[in-house]
């Protein structure tokens, strides 16, 4: 109960930080910091969902930038195709994502641990060299948006407005629902087939369908974060569907520490606060960050979320 | 389409074919047998290429590069087994995924900086940079010929050596029921360096021989570390005979895809469509072919077995 | 009327026959035991019942509904409890929320996102009187990884009598346990077989003894005796399969 107490304190510190620190930033003249924190407030997002597959489910998925990608690219064809409202745009963005998760994910789920892994890796990489044929939409290249989506007409959800304020109310939601999932009957279930699969069938659970609903839920949440992301860089690339980006989604999470509260928050903010200052430091920056992932890894189990709430840790899958 | 390109066609999927199975034979053993999965795997290809251009620079002869090239990537792949990997054969597969993750950022990074950011090409070897007549109008590089029968020759060396030594035996023992192996009293430690060793120097093979004909470029390892998962997913983790069956099929239909893709799809829809549609589609044959897979025969073509 | 009905099972893994022609039923408030020795093929017809397996050849009728070609859940579903031969428990929970989960099972749907299951109070109820019946009410906040051997045998049978089975199977559930605990669990078992009917599969003679109406003798697959625990001692077939000859039994290799 402390430790749940605590992260919930810790949870409360980082949010009401974050409402306040564009201001504070504009005060002493960082306003480009406020970049820094909206870009991981979005892997924040898109972390959150991985940990509902990986923390909570045991499921280690490699592909899950795919989702990042497919709602992003789903908000600038739309776009192009002369749909401007933010709304539908993101009911399309979740359907897309949600009918692909569905369809990859049952094929995935057939097995599960390493070729699983394997798999969700290779649907994403299908997903990158799709969107990098469209040469429609900019192919490699990706694509510029000149319009950006309207909220009721408005331009709040746009860097014109206050799409700060838009990423950060969407984390914070989803940092609530992620959480609320997990202790509800179904993140139950899920967690029970992550400890043993078996045990799980043999109570009456059809593992598969509470994986594969899981899957889809997460996938269409990761969309959020492609769909804010493309509103947020007024631009859409192939790279957001990298496999690369998935793999960060990952080491955000075992940084942050797996199935835990905050976990992908923290560790999305210390990815994106050490990529930026090992940038400053040489351009070679990956010359440093890839011997400490290993590092981490070799040495810091746990993650960052054990400072805050040593108590009770989620084991891995 | 001339059924002299359908050719061409064909032999250049036979050679991406080859390819992938000299990457998806380490890969697939080291799995197989150690249960450890490297994402670092890919990385070992690029240095391979890298090694091949250094040390022809160095030398200035091919044969003696690759020679070279091959030794190094042996002694670099045994370097990372005993600095990073043997640390990581215990802990979950999350942890070894992160940390051969970590090692590809490296690698990748050093390599651009080493050596900068642009594609590098190395000059096919004299005694095979020839073309050979094939059909009265049809002339095929004979360099990529041989990569083709060097692929044939290193299947058939690895069939016997895994179906008919002892070491063979233990390594296929060791892929079905490692407790077994490890009960009998063999020294595992030699087995896994054995195996980690022999697929390093598989894939840095890849790499000298890939690297007169494909780019050579920082990252070049990482695509098709993935496409040789798709691989070992179609032919069955752990089996030798399946990834060279897997390999080529892989190599054969997404090279023929991509050319015939456009006029297969330009049948049903109109051009414009099928411009768009097509390259999209020929992208995706290999994955689909790997959903089919998954869904008639999820432990894949030819098993390990044993093997799930 | 019969609770659970095995029709002329058969299995077999390659040349291997593990079940031959296996015909079984267990009425109402019985306990049907079925003992063997190892490789006898125990086990791989607990997991035909069970649904781990299919069997090539014959049925499994659940309350007169056939339930062969049911996936595990779903047999679970119609009221298929089991423990396994291993213990297999939720490591990473408590000892109520195992019990609370397998009880989630037959409590409606459990495709609900938001409502915290720890605070529903039907399921944390009838965990706690699962907990009471196998006397671990004192451990319930327990993680389930840091129970002793003999608690954690407790508690999987606690997660099988959560999901309300109709029919129980029990793989060897004294397995591992000391003289007391073994007492402890038969005191439960012989509380519960006048409630729910069960085919127990066991090693301890003295539990057979004190729980079974019927035992069933399973050699190479073959059922080659069967009648009251006293009968069945009395049995020539039975006493060949356990003294003597029965060393052809285990060549049936390791298919239990």
């Amino acid at each position: 109960m402390m430790a749940r107490d605590r992260s919930l304190i810790v949870a409360g510190a980082i949010f009401a930080l974050l409402l306040v620190a564009p201001y504070g930033l504009g005060l002493i003249g960082q306003g480009y910091l406020t970049g820094l924190l909206m870009r991981a407030m979005l892997l924040a997002i898109a972390a959150l969902s991985l940990d509902l597959l990986v923390g909570q489910g045991g499921m280690v998925s490699f592909g899950h930038s795919a989702f990042v990608g497919l709602g992003a690219y789903a908000l600038a064809i739309g776009l192009q195709a002369g749909i401007d409202s933010l709304l539908l745009l993101t009911l399309i963005a979740l359907a897309v994502s949600g009918l692909f998760a569905l369809v990859t994910g049952a094929l995935a789920l057939r097995t599960s641990g390493v070729y699983f892994l394997m798999i969700t890796l290779a649907f994403g990489q299908m997903t990158y060299f799709t969107l990098t044929s469209l040469a429609a939409y900019g192919g490699d290249d990706g694509l510029t948006l000149w319009s950006l989506a309207t909220l009721f007409g408005s331009d709040v959800a746009q860097n014109a407005g206050q799409i700060y304020f838009v990423i950060l109310a969407v984390m914070v939601a989803t940092w609530w629902l992620v959480h609320r999932i997990g202790q509800s009957r179904f993140g139950r279930v899920l967690r029970g087939a992550r400890d043993n699969p078996e045990r799980a069938e043999v109570m009456g659970f059809s593992v598969f369908r509470y994986r594969l609903t899981a899957y889809v839920i997460a996938g269409m949440i990761a969309s959020l974060s492609g769909v804010l992301t493309a509103q947020q860089n007024e631009f859409v690339s192939p790279a957001l569907a990298t496999w690369q980006h998935s793999g960060d989604l990952l080491v955000i999470l075992v940084i942050g520490g797996l199935g835990s509260r905050n976990g992908a928050i923290l560790g999305a903010f210390f990815v994106v606060i050490v990529q930026d200052l090992l940038g400053a430091v040489t351009p070679d920056w990956r010359l440093i960050y890839g011997p400490l992932l290993v590092l981490v890894v070799l040495f810091a189990k746990g993650g960052l979320n054990r400072l805050f709430a040593p108590a009770r840790q989620g084991p891995a899958a | 389409m001339s059924l002299t390109l359908l050719l061409i066609q064909c032999l250049n999927g036979l050679q991406y074919g080859m390819m992938l199975f000299l990457i998806a034979a380490g890969l697939t053993l080291v799995f197989g047998v150690m249960g450890f999965i490297n994402l670092a795997h890919g990385v070992q290809y690029m240095v391979g290429a890298y090694l091949a251009f250094a040390f022809l620079h160095l030398t200035g002869n091919f044969w003696l590069a690759a020679l070279l090239s091959m030794i190094t990537a042996l002694a670099f792949g045994l370097l990372l087994e005993h600095v990073i990997f043997r640390h990581l054969y215990g802990r979950d597969h999350l942890d070894q995924v992160l940390a051969t993750f970590g090692i590809i950022i490296f690698l990748n990074e050093l390599a651009k900086v080493l050596f900068g950011p642009a594609t590098l090409s190395l000059p096919v070897p004299e005694l095979l940079s020839g073309s050979i007549p094939l059909t009265p109008e049809l002339r095929y590089p004979v360099y990529r010929l041989a990569t083709i029968g060097a692929g044939v020759l290193v299947a058939g060396l690895l069939y016997l050596a895994v179906g008919h030594t002892r070491v063979g035996m233990l390594i296929r023992a060791g892929a079905t029921t490692p407790q077994m192996v490890a009960a009998l009293g063999v020294n595992i430690r030699r087995l896994f360096m054995v195996v980690f060793g022999v697929g390093a120097m598989l894939a840095g093979f890849a790499g000298v021989i890939a690297a007169p004909i494909f780019a050579v470029e920082p990252g070049m390892g990482d695509n098709i570390l993935i496409v040789a998962f798709v691989v070992i997913i179609i032919g069955g983790i752990g089996s030798i005979r399946g990834a060279f069956l897997a390999a080529l099929m892989v190599g054969l239909i997404d090279t023929l895809g991509r050319t015939l893709a456009t006029q297969a799809t330009g049948l049903v829809l109109p051009p414009s469509m099928s411009d768009q549609v097509g390259p999209a589609l020929a992208s995706m044959l290999i994955y689909i072919l790997m959903a089919a897979i998954l869904v008639f025969r999820p432990q894949g073509l030819l098993p390990a077995k044993g093997a799930a | 009327m019969s609770v659970l009905e095995i029709r002329n099972l058969s299995k077999s893994f390659g040349a291997v026959q593990v079940s031959r022609d296996i015909s079984l039923s267990v009425a109402a408030r019985q306990c049907h035991a079925l003992i063997g020795p190892n490789g006898a093929g125990k086990t791989t017809l607990i997991h035909q019942v069970s649904g781990v397996l299919r069997p090539d050849a014959g049925r499994v009728l659940l309350d007169g509904r056939d339930i062969t070609a049911d996936p595990i859940w779903r047999r679970a579903r119609a009221g298929l409890g089991r423990t396994f031969q291993i213990t297999s428990v939720l490591p990473s929970f408590s000892v109520r929320e195992n019990v609370a989960l397998a009880a989630q099972a037959k409590a409606g749907s459990s495709m609900r996102f938001f409502a915290p299951a720890a605070a529903e109070a039907g399921l944390n109820r009838c965990a706690d009187s699962v907990l009471e019946r196998i006397r671990m009410a004192d451990r319930a906040g327990v993680l389930a990884a840091d129970l002793s051997h003999g608690e954690r045998r407790l508690l999987e049978l606690g997660i099988a009598l959560a999901g309300a089975p109709k029919f129980l199977l029990l793989d060897e559930p004294m397995a591992g346990l000391g003289r007391a605990e073994s007492l402890r669990l038969g005191d439960i078992l012989e509380e519960l077989r006048r409630e729910i009917p069960m085919l127990l599969v066991e090693h301890d003679m003295d539990a057979i003894f004190r729980l079974a109406d019927t035992v069933s003798v399973l050699v190479e697959g073959r059922v080659v005796a069967r009648g009251t625990p006293d009968q069945v001692r009395a049995d020539p077939a039975a006493r060949a399969a356990y003294l003597g000859d029965g060393g052809s039994g285990g060549a049936a290799g390791g298919a239990a």
